[in-house]
């Protein structure tokens, strides 16, 4: 500390001196040309210049738009664009799947029509192009309407903690006062294990696709806050922020303006990365058996059907259909929030 | 130095005391059915004499005055539903070898991998060990985990004709677990040293020290491996303590008696002290590894001040 203080003020000696030195040596030396000199100069050193009408028009205009250069750096990453195609296609199919023609009900239980059993674990054919499952539903209705559970469930819940999170954490960030408060509930609130407010929640509001939104948008903003929170702080002394600021910018306008441009890149990236979470964290609550119910087809309960049949190999089917669709969506969703964070970060637009 | 730490870990007690007394007031919100196996078979006075006994017909102040007098005394409590009367520290010091045997090997293993790893990717960007990084990273980022541990441990027993479980007599069986374990926190240790990496080797003074014909392992090193590797050095006090808490899927698959599902299993059976021991266990876990990050951050790093910091914010 002492020697920090020293060396300190060695360096404002040492900078004094320099500084009286140099306007010193500006006040005795002489200019290179004194205004006598400029004006003995012959005149067919200088031209005049031409009178330029387009030249008048120009101005210090850049075509340079945010958004713009966004998309087109995203566009030029050929992956991003394919790992995009899939995850839309993949959102569609799930949607008018169900109006398709020739489409069975996900919960209706198949009866043989001779014997009147069920037509239970029949692997893929022509009519049940996924197998069944083993109790004789239709495993490919399963699976996208299990789809849409889930990509419902990733969605909403990446939207709530988006708002939630980026709110909470700007303020943390900015208001000095806040810090010490929002630092206090941040300690408490990640330290409440997850479950005991998922069962809670569920005992209050029964199982069902609700609760867990509830229950996961509860708790997830609490990551994103302190990350916008850190973000901010970083920002919020930055030079362009201190001078809006002495010239009275409103606080609304400074987390509007100023600070919120700044991060989109990476709240677009927790954002993307948010969605795959929740579907993951879906397929863990139905695994410790706090998911939605049965009835509800979800990838998370599909798998764990999966996972209880894994061991006989002609039923593996009933694990990899479902796991297959989990990882393509997930992973895509993963690399296409990579990519967009990537284009959205004004440093990589040129 | 000593200063700080002691009045972080104050401030950290009153944290603590805030997190006990809020799980507290939760866990008496569960719903009292939860308590007792067959609630519809039982009279209304057996009902009251259950809570008698589980202490929780007292207002919540004495309930929790008494838990704090408890604690005070170094007493965590016995479980009431988990394993009836058996001291919650019994149960925990019964399950923790098994989960810090596994847990350490892993963290141990994963992170001179994950550091070497990342440092490979970064050496090169976009070579051929950049890519196969990067594609193990997102496989790992993206999947649940559930997916991979599931079919590792498919097709993994299957091709090593190993036995699908844990068997403490036989060492092989170990061999599984530990790779699931291992396999995320690499691909999260390498994609942090990569960043840093990549951060660092671009630094001006880095080019300055190429320029001047300093040895490209020297380089590698002596300034970038030192300077990248200090904010990662805050994460393994944290990862290492918190083996401990084991993990959930790993040990349900291959039946590892650990501590993975026991947090969820204590919740869901309501065993209010189980769950309140093992809160204050793990946030005592994650409060002293954040500090322990810290301090070794600083002892790698001689330019960061612990005490300093505090101040220049």
């Amino acid at each position: 500390m002492s020697k920090l203080a020293a060396s300190e003020k060695v360096f404002e000696r040492v900078s004094r001196a320099m500084l009286d030195k140099l306007q010193q040596e500006a006040a005795t030396r002489p200019d290179d040309l004194t205004s006598d000199a400029v004006a003995e100069l012959p005149g067919s050193l200088f031209r005049l210049a031409e009178h330029d009408t387009a030249d008048e028009e120009r101005t210090g205009f850049s075509h340079y738009s945010y958004w713009g250069s966004t998309v087109r750096m995203f566009l030029k990453n050929r992956m991003a664009v394919f790992t995009l195609s899939v995850v839309l296609a993949i959102v569609l199919f799930t949607l008018i799947q169900p109006l398709l023609p020739g489409q069975i009900d996900p919960n209706l239980i198949h009866n043989n029509p001779e014997t009147g059993l069920q037509i239970i674990n029949r692997p893929p054919d022509s009519t049940f192009w996924f197998g069944t499952n083993a109790i004789g539903q239709d495993l490919w209705a399963r699976i996208w309407s299990g789809t849409r559970t889930s990509l419902m469930i990733g969605l909403t819940v990446a939207l709530t903690q988006a708002v939630i999170g980026i709110l909470i954490g700007m303020l943390w960030g900015y208001v000095r006062r806040l810090d010490f408060l929002f630092t206090e509930i941040y300690n408490i609130l990640d330290n409440i294990p997850t479950t005991i407010l998922l069962i809670l929640a569920s005992y209050v509001m029964r199982p069902s696709v609700k609760t867990i939104i509830m229950a996961m948008a509860v708790t997830g903003w609490i990551g994103l806050a302190r990350f916008i929170r850190n973000l901010v702080l970083i920002i919020r002394d930055q030079d362009f922020n201190i001078a809006s600021r002495c010239l009275g910018t409103g606080l609304r306008r400074v987390i509007m303006r100023n600070l919120l441009p700044q991060m989109v890149s990476v709240i677009m990236l927790r954002m993307a990365l948010a969605i795959p979470g929740a579907i993951g964290s879906e397929v863990f609550l139905t695994y410790i058996g706090l998911g939605v119910p049965i009835e509800t087809p979800s990838l998370g309960n599909l798998i764990n059907a999966g996972r209880i049949l894994m061991m006989s190999p002609s039923l593996r089917y009933q694990l990899i259909f479902p796991a297959v669709v989990l990882s393509v969506l997930t992973i895509c969703f993963y690399l296409t929030g990579n990519a967009f964070a990537d284009a959205a970060d004004p440093k990589n637009h040129r | 130095m000593l200063l700080y730490c002691i009045k972080r870990l104050l401030r950290s007690l009153v944290s603590l005391c805030l997190i006990i007394i809020v799980v507290f007031c939760l866990l008496r919100l569960m719903p009292i059915e939860g308590y007792f196996p067959q609630f519809d078979k039982m009279t209304p006075l057996q009902v009251e004499n259950g809570l008698r006994k589980l202490g929780l017909t007292d207002p919540l102040p004495v309930q929790l005055f008494n838990f704090f007098k408890q604690l005070v005394h170094g007493d965590l409590g016995t479980s009431t539903r988990y394993r009836q009367n058996t001291a919650v520290m019994k149960i925990i010091s019964q399950k923790a070898p098994f989960s810090l045997k596994f847990g350490l090997i892993a963290v141990g293993a994963s992170i001179p991998l994950g550091l070497g790893l990342g440092v490979l990717m970064a050496r090169r960007k976009s070579g051929f060990w950049d890519r196969i990084g990067t594609g193990y990273i997102v496989l790992m980022q993206a999947m649940p985990a559930a997916i991979y541990y599931l079919f590792l441990q498919l097709y993994g027993t299957q091709a090593l004709h190993i036995s699908l479980l844990y068997n403490p007599d036989k060492i092989e069986t170990m061999l599984l677990p530990l790779v699931s374990l291992a396999m995320p926190s690499i691909a999260y240790f390498a994609m942090w040293m990569r960043r840093y990496t990549v951060d660092e080797a671009n630094r001006d003074y880095i080019k300055l020290a190429r320029m001047k014909g300093v040895p490209s392992m020297a380089i590698w090193f002596k300034h970038v491996f030192r300077n990248a590797v200090v904010p990662i050095v805050q994460l393994i006090p944290t990862s290492v303590l918190l083996t401990l808490a084991g993990s959930i899927y790993v040990e349900s698959l291959y039946s590892i008696p650990g501590m993975g599902g026991l947090m969820v299993d204590v919740i869901k059976r309501q065993d209010n002290t189980m769950v309140q021991g093992l809160v204050i266990v793990f946030a005592v876990l994650s409060i002293v590894g954040l500090l322990l990050g810290d301090i070794l951050m600083a002892l790698v790093d001689p330019r960061i001040s612990l005490t300093k910091k505090q101040e220049a914010r």
